[in-house]
Formats: structure tokens, C-alpha cells, sequence
């Protein structure tokens, strides 16, 4: 998309060039500008993307600690790592947990987008900033919101069900539990973004469409399969794209719901890399890992372009 | 709104005005009440967790709860405010906010212009190329290395470490340049017959056109930044240099987690966020400006 729109741009900015010398020293002018004007970012990318990420690479391969010297040691962290039952326990929980979240996430969002664009609903002017209230709200703090609500032996919810006369819930002494707990705070404060952009993109779906499928007797659920999901495809993948590049990289909300516990059975990747990285000083094995979590962040953006470009194509 | 309503019947066969508004009612009822409990399940938390902060401690754990406090106090809130340094954490994580905030809107401003008005110049491209990749390469993925280059440029435990490396965002520079993009060049010729310079021509002519980028991109980094972990989380050591969401994550991540001063805590802690959003709510919900998200 952006490099058809780069290649139109290109023919708009090539001066008309009335004359020749204009031209030509217009063109030493204009080399220097976008170097100005862009020179900050150009050194901001280099020094915070490009350093640490080569650094990453190298140290990958090396015993880094974080002070003193190194050695390379191979491919021993890979090794290390593949055979790790720990790096595959937070691996495999942060690939259920994006499982379990995205495609509510996209369920949600999109349900309530489109109750706040219906014409049978009341009220949608206070209800879209009841939903998207949440997004005001850090991590750190909806994660206490959520720990305060599902607290074992005092928490809301527990005590709702004990008061129905059911037995209460382990919300942070099971693991799974944990998760679901987990899976509906993500929910939570992810939906007002996604929400917005289903906004938009439910608005400039043409009416006539809907106009004409009434007139050939579509009921609402075929309107809504057959002109609504096809006109927002592509929302619908930024959503889900942007989601599990999310969900991938779950970590300060988990930080205060329950600190990647009971035990360490909800660490999901971000967390390992931090605890590793820093508690445990392994500057190559956390290397290694985050190596390894690129990859599959590249994987699943590749993965998702490609499935959209075969469906549009 | 009558007009689209008149066109959506729900079934083929033509019906009487009368029986379409009757079956218009008959959908409005439902449909809101289904959005409407919605609603109130995504605003629990957040009252309940409101509410309980007023509660005073003996009454947070006593059975049987009740949803408004008996006693309401702001004892919690003294606390936070005397015990815990609210004040410092608090203007510790303002100073980072707004700076970097100013900081990130300049930048972008000006790299979304080079990017979309000097696309003869292959660099251009790839720079942009470049920026798209880094949301692939986000900071929390590269945790350590990160830290080693805090360390070796000597930002470490300072809040210019947290205000530098958050300038550059893929999305801020993205907003600008879809805007600028869509700004016509002829705009730009007439302003370098009439003899302006480059440089000039950005910053008296396209800066101030791009007011409605400027107020949403400023909005929306405030709210990372204020709300950000990871770099905190990296670059603060020292106690003094806390900002809010650390020292908030220091009290839960305690033994025994002081739950009336958690409570208060993270509720004051929303404060200027929501001031922000009661102020400036037509720019930060409005959807248009956010589909520019979506290319």
C-alpha cells in the first residue's frame, strides 16, 4: 500500500524545471533539507534501534554478564535455550495467552464498534467513553484494578460466587485461572483502540450496499457476513496484527496482575528475557532469546501480510 | 439518522411505516440493553477499584462487601501523599512526559515531512522503510542490549535516559507523514519561487497547517509516556528517580501489598490523564485521524 502511494508522490514532487539552472542548484538545496529535518530521528534510529539491536546479535553468541569481557561461545546459548524446559513453558503460555486474547479482542472490539455505529442503539455517546476509558489507564494500574477485583480471599468476584453458594475460584493460585484473569484484563484495556478503528471503518462502508442487499431480502446477520466483514478486511487485519504483536509482548500488565504467577507458570517471553537479563545477569542466554522472539514477531507480521496479500489478490 | 433508519426495515417484504417503527422500537430495546450491559461490565473495575479507594483499611476486607463505602475517607490519599512521595514520583514522571512529549512532536513533525516531500532521494525511502521495521524491534524485545547502550552513553539512572530514547515512534512519524503526503506541493513551488528556504518553508508554512496532527500525536505520547514501564523499568535505579508506574509496581510487587495505599496511589495516578481527556476529548477520540493508522 505505502509504496504505491510512495511511487505517486514521487511523480507529484519531481519538479516541473522551467529552467535549467533553477534545476540544478534547486537540487544541491534540496539534499541538504531532508537530512536537517530528519537528521535527529536518523541518529535516535541508529543509536537506539540499530545498536542495541546488533548488540543483541552479538551478544547472542557470547557468555555477556554485563561487566567485563566476553567470549564467544557459538551457538551454545541456541543450544541451551532449545533444550531449556523453562524457555518453552513461557514460549508455549505466551502463545496461548495471544491464542486466547486476540481473537476475543477482535470479537469484542469489533461487537461494540458496531453496537456504537447501529442505529438501534441509545445512548452511544456515553457508552463509546465508558469503553474507551480504559485506554487512559496504564498497565501497571489496570493490572491492580483487575487484582483488586479477582483477589482470592477478598476480592469481588469471590465473593459474588461464595454469596450464590458456589465454592470461590482460585484466580491466583491456579495457573489457568490465572490466565483467564490474565486474558480478560488484556481484553479490557485493548478494546477502546481497536474499537476506534472499527469505528472508522464500519462508517465508510458504503449504505447503498446495505441498501441493496435489504432490497434483495439479506437478513441482518447475512448483511453483516456478506458487506460488513469483506468492507472492513483490512481493519480487521491491522487489528489482529497489531494484536498478537501485542499479546507477544505482554508484559507490565501481568507485572502487577500477578507477577507471572502462581509460581512461574504465567511468565510469558518479555518477562523471562527481563528476569534472565537482569536478575540473573545472562546478558548472551536473554540475547538469545530475544533473538529468538524477533524472529517470531517477523514470523507472525510475514505470516499475516502474506495471508492478506493471497486474499486480496 | 431518520434516513438511514427509513432504509433499514430488517426484511423484504414492504411494511407499513407503522409496522416498521414498531419493529424499529422492538430492536432498539434490545440492542441497547445489550450494549448497555456491556458497558457496565467494562466499567465495573474501574468503579469498583474507585470506590474501594475512598473505603477506609478495616472496611476493604470486611464481609459482607458492600459496594459504597460506609465510612468514606481519604485517609489512603494522606498517605499516599505523606509515606510514599507521591509528589516526587509524580513530577519526576511530568518532567519526563512533557518533554518528551514536545521533544517527540518536533521530531516527528519534521522527519514525516522530509519522509513525505524528498521522496526523489532513494535514502528517503529506505529511512521510511527503516521506521516501519522498528515496530518489529520494539525496546522491550532488546531489553538488555538496551541497557548496555543506557549504560555506555552514560544516561543511566538520569531522566534524560528516559526522555532521549522514547523521542523517536514509529507511529508519530508515520502520522505526519501520511499527513504531509496528502498535502498538495504546489504549496511548497509557490513558496520557493517567492524565494523561502527549505527548512523555512516546514517550519512558517506546513508546522502550522499540521495543528490537528500536532494536538493528537501530543495527546497520545503524553499518554505513553506516563503510562510507560519498560523504560523506566531500564534506565531507573535510584528511588529519587522513580516515576509513578515504577513506584506503583514497587508497592505491588511487596510482601504484603498495602492495599489502601495501593488503592489511593494508582487512583491519583490517573488523574492528569483523564484531566487531559475531559479537555482534549475530541482529539483523542476521534476515529479519523486514527484510520491514518491504518495504511
Amino acid at each position: 500500500m505505502t509504496v504505491t502511494t510512495a511511487a505517486n508522490d514521487e511523480r507529484r514532487t519531481e519538479p516541473p524545471a522551467p529552467r535549467r539552472r533553477g534545476a540544478a542548484s534547486r537540487r544541491v538545496q534540496y539534499r541538504a533539507a531532508p537530512l536537517i529535518l530528519g537528521g535527529t530521528s536518523i541518529v535516535l534510529f541508529l543509536v537506539f534501534f540499530v545498536w542495541p539491536g546488533s548488540l543483541g546479535l552479538i551478544y547472542s553468541f557470547t557468555d555477556y554478564t554485563g561487566i567485563g569481557d566476553f567470549q564467544f561461545v557459538g551457538t551454545e546459548n541456541y543450544e541451551k535455550l532449545f533444550s531449556d524446559p523453562t524457555f518453552y513453558q513461557a514460549l508455549t503460555r505466551t502463545l496461548l495467552f495471544a491464542a486466547l486474547s486476540v481473537p476475543l479482542m477482535y470479537v469484542v472490539s469489533l461487537t461494540i464498534a458496531t453496537l456504537l455505529v447501529s442505529n438501534y442503539t441509545k445512548g452511544k455517546t456515553a457508552a463509546k467513553i465508558i469503553f474507551f476509558f480504559p485506554w487512559l489507564i496504564s498497565p501497571i494500574v489496570a493490572g491492580v484494578i483487575w487484582r483488586w477485583m479477582f483477589g482470592e480471599s477478598f476480592g469481588f468476584v469471590n465473593y459474588v460466587i461464595t454469596t450464590l453458594g458456589a465454592d470461590p475460584l482460585a484466580w491466583q493460585t491456579d495457573a489457568d485461572l490465572a490466565l483467564m484473569v490474565v486474558v480478560m484484563a488484556a481484553t479490557w484495556g485493548g478494546t477502546a483502540f481497536n474499537m476506534l478503528l472499527f469505528i472508522a471503518a464500519l462508517k465508510n462502508v458504503p449504505r447503498s450496499y446495505y441498501e441493496a442487499a435489504e432490497i434483495d431480502g439479506a437478513g441482518g446477520w447475512q448483511r453483516f457476513r456478506h458487506i460488513t466483514l469483506p468492507s472492513i478486511a483490512p481493519t480487521s487485519f491491522m487489528v489482529v496484527l497489531l494484536s498478537s504483536l501485542g499479546a507477544m509482548k505482554e508484559f507490565a500488565m501481568v507485572q502487577s496482575l500477578n507477577g507471572g504467577g502462581p509460581g512461574t507458570s504465567n511468565t510469558f517471553l518479555i518477562q523471562y528475557i527481563y528476569e534472565t537479563g537482569f536478575e540473573r545477569a545472562d546478558i548472551g542466554y536473554a540475547s538469545a532469546v530475544s533473538m529468538i522472539l524477533l524472529v517470531i514477531l517477523m514470523s507472525i507480521a510475514l505470516l499475516q501480510l502474506w495471508i492478506n496479500r493471497r486474499r486480496t489478490a | 439518522m431518520s434516513a438511514l433508519t427509513k432504509t433499514r426495515p430488517g426484511a423484504a417484504a414492504p411494511k407499513s411505516r407503522r409496522a416498521r417503527k414498531i419493529q424499529n422500537s422492538a430492536s432498539i430495546v434490545p440492542m441497547s440493553t445489550f450494549m448497555w450491559a456491556l458497558a457496565a461490565l467494562y466499567a465495573f473495575p474501574l468503579v469498583w477499584f474507585l470506590l474501594s479507594s475512598f473505603k477506609p483499611g478495616s472496611e476493604l476486607f470486611r464481609y459482607p462487601l458492600t459496594i459504597l463505602p460506609e465510612n468514606p475517607t481519604v485517609a489512603g490519599f494522606e498517605q499516599a501523599w505523606d509515606r510514599f512521595d507521591f509528589l516526587l514520583y509524580f513530577s519526576n514522571t511530568l518532567i519526563v512526559a512533557v518533554s518528551t512529549t514536545v521533544l517527540t512532536v518536533i521530531a516527528s513533525a519534521m522527519t514525516g515531512y522530509a519522509l513525505a516531500k524528498y521522496q526523489q532521494y532513494r535514502w528517503v525511502k529506505i529511512f521510511f522503510i527503516c521506521i516501519l521495521a522498528t515496530t518489529m524491534l520494539p525496546t522491550e524485545v532488546i531489553l538488555s542490549p538496551t541497557f548496555i547502550v543506557i549504560r555506555d552513553l552514560g544516561l543511566y539512572n538520569s531522566l534524560a535516559g528516559l526522555v532521549v530514547p522514547s523521542i523517536l515512534t514509529a507511529t508519530g512519524v508515520f502520522m505526519f507523514r501520511q499527513y504531509f503526503v496528502s498535502i498538495p506541493d504546489d504549496i511548497i513551488e509557490a513558496a520557493r519561487i517567492d524565494g523561502a528556504r527549505e527548512v523555512g518553508i516546514f517550519f512558517r508554512i506546513m508546522l502550522p497547517m499540521s495543528r490537528p496532527i500536532i494536538m493528537t500525536l501530543a495527546i497520545f505520547s503524553f499518554q505513553w509516556r506516563w503510562n510507560d514501564y519498560i523504560w523506566p523499568l531500564i534506565v531507573v535505579g535510584d528511588e529519587s528517580k522513580f516515576t509513578l508506574q515504577i513506584a506503583l509496581r514497587s508497592i505491588v510487587g511487596a510482601e504484603n501489598i498495602d492495599w489502601p495505599l495501593l488503592l489511593a496511589a494508582s487512583a491519583m495516578s490517573l488523574l492528569p490523564l483523564i484531566l487531559l481527556f475531559v479537555v482534549f476529548q475530541r482529539y483523542v477520540m476521534n476515529e479519523d485521524l486514527n484510520a491514518g493508522l491504518k495504511d
